[in-house]
């Protein structure tokens, strides 16, 4: 027994490296291309000698985050527009001064740094190079004439988020929790906030918010944006205590609050999630039934925006504000679970769209801009 | 350390004594080897301990009468040199394989392999040359400033490595494992980055107050674990890096209160450090080197004197020699320990301040990077020696400055410098490997005679990978 069991592994060992070998080998007899295809075909576009930058944040350019969505927005300038790009991915927070420069260096047209912590360089990299052009995700702090930041009112589209949550939650409790307590997360929470109060105030309804207290600014947190683990207990919790929609404000971390949403699904309990930044449908990568929408910042269209000007020779530093009506933030469509939001829901969805845009609600947070 | 400076007690009368000072401080030095040889592998008894708790460490090391060839071919300095040899072949490997080009012109691979070649060349060795140039010179500068620019860039990263490598150098001399450089860089930044900001005093006296503040909450921070391991027994590792634990959760803490954070904002960053708290730049404002690299150079040569010059030192090294040894030889190892530590994070503590005050110039959570971590290899690769924790402080100082610019300019990921770092440390870990691969003899082998020229093959460093 023991001799046939050694055969066995030896000998499925031995058949798995002949096969990987053997597609490794074959892999290589593909035909050469022509001899004449070197990289002559530049894009002879107008943007051409024009070089894009962008330096990310710690969290990398897979954050399925804003990291990533502004270097979405670059690539599809690079596409739409003609352009060169080049991009830095900071590892830890001591990597920005030294990959700002590089960029500086290297001759970028427009650099485009992502966060507030890479306010105080990129300060000081626009002030020592005054002809080239800097533009700030989520950073609102630097009034520079070659710096434009770009600012999003979160609270609005949080708002109709919060209203959409409490209009369809079964059991009355909803739930959300954040990376950080900082502005950029706590913007999404006080907008849902709102959203709920003002469902209750109209419907004369009892929603009840988990995670977070308005009034006196605190409530859950994880404490970084990489601990998806912690996320997930985080849900489970909230769960237990009876909440059925849950948004993470957390970057990465909210893959934890998926798996606990998947599970509980499994579980025989009807619980949903909102994603945050980005459409969850398209870029969570798993558990897409269960999200009811999502908060999005459209980050990549206002870094495309902002690179066009510039490429038109038009920039300026004023403030790109994104807002319901410009369609910098804006609610996600509702894809799967369409049929759980109700007509005369999404008929109220778009009327409060309209009120918050014509300034009859206002939807106030801290950490909003002003 | 291996005594360089040794040569072979000749008496001239041939009674054995040394007639002259030299010849007796040379004595001196051999037996002090020959004694933490003996004390360390209980006179070959026992196998040498993993972690070096003296500088011979890693193995016996080669005996201090042997031929110059000899002591350089088994010493472990080649080992750690050639350690980097190879993690630098296999970090080229890596980056050839992984890279897009190579990947396309392997689909042709046996129609044109000198396309598939050549581009995993070009990938490799366009890498490595932006890595040269963003960390030593950068000949394609346009002015002289920015042609030794990576020069300084490299000096600048080194400093906190430096400081926290002799930090955890110093605790495995003292035998203690110190994990917890990130935490005590962390709370030394906070101590140091607190004074900066808070205090608005002159000059000199800030700059002082800011180093003397970093050097205390590291020294307390460690101390603690110190304290806790010599009156209960708990173990230096688990204690440590629970410390690191509750150092980061408590810089976040105070980030997120009024007296950390900027008038008018809730960000969790910190007011910028007053002008007077922060090192002057070494060499002008056109680079970012600044006099904290002159108090790294400082902590070495400090380390280096109470390692090897002073009676704490000796004690130190005794109690990482063999504890009980010491203990029974009157060394209060009690008090050894919390020393060590409190000394270790100290240093470590010098590093929080060279961040804070030296190249970021706010506090924030990260502001320590991963230096606490990096500071266990440069240790590691510097053989708990403070110099060569200098030197090795140095090279992971131009990997890190480097690799900024090999990812800027050909797109390379910073990832693979990491890789590279880790592959060391594995080949460090593992010296009879590189021995092996590189055909050195090792260092307890039988030599013909003595004084000769040693019977074994000689190393030949021939590609091994």
């Amino acid at each position: 027994m023991k001799n046939s069991l050694r055969k066995f592994s030896r000998g499925t060992g031995l058949s798995a490296a002949v096969l990987g070998v053997s597609a490794l080998v074959l892999s290589g007899c593909g035909a050469p291309p022509a001899e004449d295809s070197s990289g002559g075909g530049a894009s002879a576009e107008a943007g051409s000698d024009y070089l894009g930058c962008i330096v990310s944040d710690s969290g990398g350019f897979d954050d399925r985050s804003f990291n990533q969505s502004s270097y979405e927005g670059l690539k599809k300038a690079e596409t739409d527009l003609g352009i060169e790009i080049n991009q830095a991915e900071s590892q830890a927070e001591t990597d920005f001064g030294p990959n700002v420069d590089q960029m500086v260096q290297a001759g970028c047209n427009l650099t485009v740094t992502v966060g507030f912590l890479l306010a105080d360089t990129t300060k000081a990299a626009a002030e020592t190079n005054t002809d080239a052009n800097f533009a700030i995700v989520d950073d609102n702090s630097i009034d520079l004439p070659n710096v434009k930041p770009i600012i999003y009112d979160t609270a609005q589209a949080a708002f109709l988020a919060g209203y959409t949550a409490a209009a369809t939650s079964e059991t009355g409790k909803v739930a959300t929790y954040g990376g950080i307590n900082i502005p950029t997360v706590t913007i999404f929470m006080d907008g849902f906030a709102e959203g709920v109060a003002y469902f209750n105030e109209e419907t004369g309804g009892d929603v009840q918010l988990l995670g977070w207290d308005k009034e006196s600014q605190n409530g859950t947190f994880v404490g970084n944006f990489e601990d998806a683990a912690a996320g997930k207990t985080n849900t489970q919790n909230f769960i237990n205590e009876g909440a059925d929609i849950i948004m993470p404000v957390a970057g990465p971390v909210g893959s934890g609050t998926l798996d606990a949403v998947i599970e509980a699904n499994a579980a025989g309990k009807d619980v949903k999630a909102i994603w945050v930044d980005s459409d969850g449908y398209e870029t969570a990568g798993k558990g897409e039934e269960f999200i009811l929408t999502s908060v999005m910042k459209l980050m990549g269209d206002a870094v495309e925006d902002v690179i066009r000007t510039d490429v038109e020779g038009n920039f300026d530093n004023t403030p790109y504000v994104g807002t319901l009506e410009n369609g910098g933030v804006a609610l996600a469509p509702f894809h799967d679970q369409e049929a759980n939001v109700p007509a005369d829901l999404q008929t109220k969805l778009d009327e409060l769209k309209e009120q918050i845009i014509s300034g009859e609600i206002t939807v106030d947070s801290a950490a909003s801009p002003e | 350390m291996t005594p360089q400076d040794d040569r072979p007690v000749s008496p001239a009368t041939g009674d054995g004594a040394p007639h002259t000072r030299r010849q007796a401080k040379d004595a001196a030095r051999q037996d002090e080897v020959r004694l933490e040889n003996a004390v360390e592998t209980a006179d070959g008894e026992l196998p040498p301990p993993a972690v070096p708790a003296t500088a011979a460490g890693l193995g016996a090391g080669p005996a201090p009468d042997a031929p110059l060839l000899h002591r350089i071919m088994t010493g472990n300095a080649l080992v750690a040199f050639l350690s980097v040899v190879l993690s630098l072949i296999l970090g080229g490997l890596l980056i050839a394989v992984t890279d897009q080009n190579v990947a396309r012109a392997s689909s042709y691979f046996f129609s044109r392999p000198q396309d598939t070649l050549g581009a995993a060349w070009t990938a490799a060795s366009g890498a490595y040359l932006a890595l040269f140039q963003g960390s030593v010179i950068n000949f394609e500068g346009d002015s002289f400033t920015r042609i030794i620019y990576p020069l300084t860039q490299t000096l600048t990263v080194a400093t906190p490595l430096i400081c926290a490598g002799l930090g955890v150098a110093l605790a495995f001399r003292a035998g203690l494992f110190n994990i917890g450089a990130q935490g005590q860089i962390l709370i030394g930044a906070t101590f140091a980055g607190w004074i900066g900001f808070t205090l608005h005093l002159p000059a000199g006296i800030h700059l002082l107050l800011v180093i003397l503040a970093g050097m205390v909450g590291g020294a307390v921070w460690a101390g603690l674990v110190g304290l806790l391991k010599a009156r209960t027994g708990a173990h230096e590792v688990i204690l440590t890096i629970m410390f690191n634990y509750i150092a980061t959760n408590l810089v976040l803490y105070f980030l997120s209160t009024p007296a950390f954070q900027r008038p008018g904002s809730t960000n969790p960053i910190s007011p910028q450090l007053d002008a007077t708290a922060l090192y002057p730049p070494l060499l002008g404002p056109a680079f970012r080197l600044h006099w904290g690299f002159v108090v790294a150079v400082l902590a070495t040569v400090f380390v280096w004197w109470l390692l090897n010059r002073s009676t704490v030192g000796f004690e130190l090294r005794a109690v990482g020699a063999n504890a009980s040894a010491a203990r029974t030889a009157g060394v209060n190892v009690s008090k050894g320990y919390i020393l060590a530590m409190a000394i270790a994070g100290a240093l470590a503590g010098l590093a929080g301040v060279a961040q804070v005050s030296g190249t970021e110039k706010v506090l924030t959570s990260g502001v320590a990077a991963s230096f606490g971590f990096d500071a266990i290899t440069v240790a590691l690769l510097g053989r708990s020696s403070p110099w060569g924790t200098f030197a090795a402080g140095i090279l992971f100082g131009a990997f890190r400055a480097g690799g900024v610019a090999m990812q800027a300019s050909t797109g390379t990921s910073i990832d693979i410098v990491l890789v590279v770092q880790s592959l060391i440390v594995l080949f460090i870990a593992a010296p009879p490997l590189v021995r092996a691969l590189f055909r050195l003899p090792s260092p307890g082998a039988p030599r013909a005679g003595k004084g000769g020229s040693t019977t074994r093959t000689p190393a030949s460093t021939g590609a091994a990978a």
